[in-house]
């Protein structure tokens, strides 16, 4: 039986206990990745056969049989769990096992029932895991925190050389040291198959991520199929048919990211960065001007017209509606002043509206207008760093998404300081791949590393890896990804305390590496060795 | 009907017509990756239909049905060429009735050998109306055509399948073209070796140097010493090369035209054969005493040279290529320093201080037990370097960064043959390591005589493997390989501009992808057929 209360429970000294397994160094159940907060775990093991495991719901539990995100989550786990595992023939196959008939059962109790909404910023994924003789006990107060207690039970087990499975006694009090814990990936500058998306979820979740920052459309290409305006995919994707997303992809995306625990930010950049929109929205951008003429090439989104207005106001509240996350990204970033200033008509607008030269304002207000926009679809805007850095009138503004290198943590700072929320992304760029952009280099990152009160360091709400796509698709993408991202993860989820080193952390990310070669996941090596399972996808 | 000789046909003026094509830009027939040598091409264009579509022989081939190599090689290029064509499927398709065929001609039959670093890869391709003639002095230069044809054919947009009328004489400006694997830093499984021969056969590669064992790991399971892979591999079941691995390796390269040449890297490089051949290692020492720690093979002891000429044996026996490269790189003295033994041995043997004339010692030995085999030895450049008596070498691959040219001029004055690889170490990735930086490499750009510049016979691409596996292979190797893959295959006056070879191999990248290779992007862009095995 399964305690009503496993945070109750535990008498023992934690700490005393953590330090002997220290000691012993490290075995394979210590490998869970990112590492839980508070982790104990005993030498005393339980075989588990995987004909006599289950998943099950407790009776106190506000989720119970029929709840889609853990019902799924039961059969997903359980072929990670036993990824050796076919179903025995009715011929007697079964008699060549070593039959293990103890019973062994993960039960779960939620507290609130989320089975059919979406996870928010605001979810809780706090879990209790405790495993025992013949059970383990997982108490969440969210599906989502149900869903990370699954995936620790599933780093928990391992396999001895034999092949039988073992888990040890355990217990574990785990939630995430940040809430927002994100990966972007950009399908504008290489288009990036479906498939190749959903197999990026199941190994954000693998890490514990819990945010898909979709920078779905940029100059490139505009894969998003609108409903609203089909011409912006027809017209500015790669193919019309073949390099967008369309409204069931974009569906299929959502869902699968929500049964994972997953949230889907949608990011439409503007009003820089938004060449290929103009292919399929005519007088969106603004004409550039060479010697007085228009020069046929165009700008950043048009600020000066209303056209513009109505139009970004059709799209978003399309967008909104088809995204049910409260977050939206409205970009902001990089916006080139030349070709406004070529063009006589932004300029006579710049007049009017009392800019004088200074076209950040005209940026500014351009911003501002969106973000009211978004405001009045009653979503919660993100904006690159550059919104903040230029606007002067701030208090539009809810969170900034921090991207620039150099003293990133002085930015965070200012952010803060001016009371808004903010996501750290400078140091987790990771399209630069090789051996001097190491793991390591993504682990040793201190987000609270500044002078501030505990108030102001509430405000950064968590961290995103960002994979841009100038070199990046689906031929690359995972092992660029992996295993580099998941030192991130670890950051983001685990203690800063305990996963302080790079040496302590190293054998435990080795160990989740070949995890993620086991659950088919192309994860690149950190340096010579092996796994047992290489990867064989090829 | 197929003339007799394509190279005596050809009477209109190429160097015109190519300029033609070159003025309307490049359309998908230009496409051929490596450029070959002469390639003249039409706008006149036939369609090809899957149902009505051939290989076969011609009478005067010395090569006919059955045998193995084109066989194969027929069947291969058919999906190759026809991706999307699944039997039964016909009836929905827009019926194009007329056949083709591609009748191949080859002067000599070696269908039944392996291809040899003299092997001609030289072929002649003529496509028009009906038909494709294909004539090669080789099974091995049949191969290279095929590939070509098969890179000629494309698809409209409505998916039917069209090649232009074609004249392509086509040879290899260097024989020796490899790549390099690393199987000891991380073991790759003989699904993800096979699979980059296929992916070196589309760029027309012809080497696999196979650095199968290392430090590391000892994967190669040996018939004669099975302690070498049992204790030295990293797993002794899982992560070797058994006999039979080996073997398919190699039958898999030859119907590729591919030949494997195995390097056994010594006496440096050696840890993981110690833990499986006693006494092999060279003991260090610290202050006085066996430290537990131990250094390059022995070069000390009769038993070493026993034990490799057994190895040896055996090894020139399995791999039935005629080259065999001895490594020879990067030899640490320090531990050879540190041993009593190695110190009396070097005053016996008059060497005095100079660890390098014991390593020129061990080395001259090594190469006698490979040449006494039947054997071409393959050196790296340190072998050459402290080697004075030069004269038992061979090929001597330069694989140092710097002036890697004067190093090359050095080694073909002193007459010995030279295998590039310097300037294709892809193993650091990344933007700033694109494939323009490995275009641009002029093996030859050096001062020497026309005989001195003959003996550069090829490169090789390095792919390291201390950050490689199964994982990352291939976005790391492709498409950056088939920029050397160019510049070894390729006129080098017609291949001298990257901007005039980025849209071809843009479009060759395309093709990797659409035959399942997982080769990474160059720039910001799409293919029509996305990477799809995700």
């Amino acid at each position: 039986m399964c305690p009503v209360d496993v945070r109750r429970r535990l008498r023992i000294n934690d700490v005393f206990l953590l330090l002997i397994i220290l000691k012993f160094g490290l075995h394979a159940v210590d490998a869970v990745w990112p590492l839980p907060q508070t982790f104990t775990s005993w030498t005393e093991r339980y075989p588990l056969n995987p004909q006599h495991f289950h998943f099950g719901y407790r009776g106190r539990s506000a989720a119970l049989e029929g709840c889609p995100v853990l019902d799924a989550a039961f059969k997903r786990y359980f072929s990670l769990i036993f990824p050796d595992y076919a179903p025995v023939c009715p011929t007697g196959n079964d008699k060549l096992r070593i039959r293990e008939d103890k019973p062994f059962s993960v039960e779960i109790a939620v507290d609130g029932h989320y089975c059919e909404s979406y996870p928010t910023e605001d979810s809780s994924e706090r879990y209790n895991l405790s495993v025992s003789a013949g059970q383990a006990c997982l108490n969440a107060e969210t599906v989502w925190g149900a869903l990370r207690g699954l995936e620790t039970f599933s780093q928990l087990v391992y396999q001895d050389d034999s092949g039988s499975y073992f888990v040890n006694k355990s217990d574990i009090k785990d939630f995430p040291s940040f809430q927002f814990r994100g990966i972007l990936l950009d399908t504008s500058r290489h288009y990036l198959p479906v498939q190749a998306i959903l197999k990026t979820l199941d190994a954000m979740a693998y890490s514990k991520f819990n945010v898909f920052h979709w920078h779905i459309v940029d100059d490139q290409s505009f894969p998003y199929q609108s409903r609203t305006f089909p011409d912006l995919s027809s017209k500015g994707a790669f193919h019309p048919m073949t390099h967008i997303y369309t409204q069931s992809d974009v569906r299929r995306v959502i869902s699968y990211a929500r049964m994972l625990g997953i949230r889907v930010v949608p990011e439409f950049d503007s009003p820089g960065h938004t060449k290929s929109w103009g292919k399929g929205q005519l007088d969106l951008l603004t004409p550039c001007y060479r010697r007085g003429i228009a020069s046929g090439t165009f700008g950043p989104i048009n600020p000066a017209l209303a056209s513009t207005y109505q139009f970004m106001e059709s799209l978003f509240k399309e967008v909104s509606s088809v995204f049910p996350g409260s977050y939206f990204h409205l970009g902001g970033d990089e916006v080139d002043f030349s070709c406004w200033r070529s063009n006589p008509y932004i300029r006579a607008f710049m007049q009017k509206m009392g800019f004088g030269d200074d076209f950040a304002k005209l940026q500014a207000f351009y911003i501002e207008k969106i973000v009211n926009i978004t405001t009045a679809l009653n979503k919660t805007s993100i904006v690159w760093q550059d919104v903040f850095d230029y606007n002067e009138r701030r208090s539009s503004l809810s969170v900034v998404e921090v991207w620039k290198q150099g003293c990133y943590l002085c930015e965070v700072r200012r952010v803060v300081k001016a009371g808004l929320r903010v996501i750290l992304a400078s140091p987790w760029y990771l399209d630069l791949p090789g051996p001097t952009h190491n793991w390591a280099r993504y682990y040793n990152v201190w987000p609270l590393a500044f002078s501030g009160s505990e108030e102001q360091k509430r405000l950064v709400i968590g961290g995103e890896v960002c994979l841009w796509g100038e070199y990046v698709d689906a031929t690359n993408l995972s092992p660029r990804l992996w295993p580099r991202a998941s030192a991130a993860a670890e950051r983001l989820w685990s203690d800063e305390k305990q996963t302080s080193s790079v040496e302590n952390a190293l054998p435990r990310l080795l160990d989740f590496r070949c995890k993620l070669l086991r659950r088919g996941i192309q994860a690149e090596p950190l340096n010579v060795g092996h796994c047992r399972h290489e990867y064989q996808g090829v």
